[in-house]
């Protein structure tokens, strides 16, 4: 069975990003950039299915940027078998990416297609949903267990209440959520050996997807501060200003 | 202009997030009609059909929309909402499934989120965990958006008289089935709902410490949370997550009880009207938001809090 996992270049999750003086965005030069971390946890359960011999290849691919090549390396040492970069230096939204993605899958047809359940920048949490809806296949969101037995996967998902179970008929999306398991790290030889792995390089235009949006972002701004609070010294303080200044008890 | 908002509910009653979410509708204004999806949904379509500026209640009652699947309901909300200016869901884990689904089927982009309307084709909306708010237009014919609770004080759930009109569209994709659900049983009130949170995190050691802040919690008629270092510790279920890929509160009075206050943490509760840290570690980034900050060990301040309040 081949795997297709889609990671995004994103910020590093410690990063306090600062919005630029202009509002046209957030200030990223200079800043360290990772695989999303919910992207990683993605390529880990690949990995693992591979291990347990369910899955027999696992491509994994990126929209982005030239250097969206690292994250892919890092995918490739952690045991991906090879990868596909969608070259584009646009900020593209939730609805490009997964119609670049359906392009992709019609391209290497996956049984599986593993995806973050959302990208800690734009916090979207759209793309698995809407390559869903793209291929017409069956989607296992926010995914803390999965389970492939024959023609069909079992996904335990994070809901609010806590934890639902679908069954999927194959070829489906699945996004992971935090604990669908924990990454590994890539070790020295494989990360050796991932440079001599195929990294095909595609274009939007190639693959004959428009990557017009709806979506228009006018500003970006500094939220609101917190003012500065004080330090109580002891319980009864406490509990006398949250009682009489705060007035919430 | 006719808003559809999209109910959530869990079969049985509908959900408060439902109220928020005709809240931001209002503020986009014109007709609001309400899409129930799901089977043996009568009391819910009822509650739906008393929310104050709900003009029309649509009911699609089918075994296909049973535990909402979003192969089945969002090709039905894509077909009705067709027609709509915009379709407004709560940013639940259901609405969060469901409708970029939609969007996708009515090739536009959604806007996930949003925490104000600031016309009726512009929005706000928090990126990068919060440390960043993005003002987004949007061209599409139909705009696709989820809803972030806290950002809109809910409506009545009282005084309005909807029609209520059943729909007949059924979907059934035949790709996915619902096998079981384990959902956490609790008589305190629902975390994204209550006015007062007590949440503890990493430095709560284990699951059976956190017996301490149901107790607390209990006496102040509380939700209990946690931090993600807490439920990957496996100290509480993931339900109880608070955080930027948790769940977002923003009560009247958060308490943080040993919680660092990563920004992951802290985008799920900075918007809180009162925040109380108690935390051992004086440098720890929580008291930077805290309004109260107090440097105890929890394990003496708990207990001594709780006989206090």
């Amino acid at each position: 069975m081949k795997v297709l996992v889609a990671v995004k270049r994103v910020v590093d999750y410690n990063v306090k990003v600062r919005v630029k003086a202009d509002n046209s965005g957030v200030d990223l030069a200079n800043v360290k950039m990772s695989m999303n971390p919910f992207c990683e946890i993605a390529v880990e359960e690949a990995v693992r299915l591979k291990e347990k011999g369910v899955a027999t290849e696992i491509v994994v691919v990126s929209i982005g940027p030239t250097t969206a090549q690292e994250q892919l390396r890092t995918a490739l040492a952690l045991g991906a078998d090879r990868a596909i970069l969608v070259e584009s230096a646009e900020d593209l939204t939730s609805l490009a990416v997964a119609k670049l993605l359906k392009a992709v899958v019609d391209k290497e047809q996956p049984q599986l297609v593993i995806l973050g359940k959302q990208a800690i920048d734009s916090d979207n949490n759209q793309t698995g949903q809407m390559l869903a809806a793209l291929t017409g296949f069956g989607q296992g969101t926010f995914a803390s267990k999965v389970e492939v037995a024959g023609d069909k996967v079992a996904v335990t998902r994070e809901v609010d209440g806590g934890a639902q179970t679908v069954s999927l008929s194959l070829p489906a999306i699945i996004t992971t959520d935090l604990r669908l398991n924990e990454p590994r790290y890539a070790s020295l030889p494989n990360i050796m050996k991932a440079k001599k792995k195929p990294l095909e390089v595609l274009t939007p235009d190639a693959l004959g997807v428009s990557t017009a949006s709806t979506n228009k972002t006018l500003k970006v701004e500094a939220p609101a501060a917190r003012s500065a609070g004080i330090k109580v010294k002891s319980v009864a303080e406490l509990v006398e200003k949250l009682k009489n200044e705060a007035k919430v008890i | 202009m006719t808003i559809l908002v999209i109910a959530e509910h869990d079969g049985k009653a509908l959900a408060p997030a439902t109220l928020n979410t005709v809240a931001a509708a209002a503020k986009i204004g014109g007709d609001i009609h309400v899409l129930v999806a799901g089977q043996g949904i009568g009391a819910v379509a009822e509650a739906a059909a008393q929310i104050a500026g709900v003009a029309k209640v649509l009911v699609a009652d089918n075994a296909a929309y049973a535990h909402q699947l979003p192969e089945n309901v969002a090709p039905l909300v894509a077909e009705l909402g067709a027609g709509y200016s915009h379709i407004l869901a709560a940013a639940t884990s259901n609405g969060k499934n469901i409708l970029p689904r939609v969007a996708a089927q009515l090739d536009v982009d959604q806007i996930s989120e949003i925490v104000s309307v600031v016309s009726a084709d512009t929005f706000t909306r928090p990126i990068y965990a919060g440390n960043a708010i993005a003002t987004v237009q949007s061209t599409a014919p139909v705009k696709v958006i989820t809803v972030r609770a806290t950002g809109f004080d809910p409506v009545a759930a009282q005084g309005g008289s909807a029609a209520v009109e059943a729909v007949a569209a059924v979907h059934d994709a035949g790709t996915s089935s619902f096998v079981g659900e384990e959902l956490a049983k609790s008589d305190r009130p629902e975390l994204t709902a209550a006015k007062i949170v007590v949440s503890g995190g990493r430095g709560m050691q284990n699951g059976d410490n956190f017996k301490l802040l149901y107790t607390l919690a209990d006496k102040l008629g509380a939700a209990v949370g946690a931090s993600r270092a807490a439920v990957d510790a496996g100290f509480v279920p993931n339900d109880m997550q608070v955080g930027q890929t948790g769940k977002i509160v923003a009560p009247q009075l958060y308490i943080a009880v040993g919680i660092s206050g990563a920004i992951q943490h802290l985008a799920g509760m900075k918007d809180s009207k009162v925040i109380v840290a108690i935390n051992k570690d004086e440098e720890a980034p929580i008291f930077q938001v805290a309004d109260y900050g107090l440097v105890a060990d929890l394990f003496e301040a708990v207990p001594e809090l709780e006989k206090l309040v």
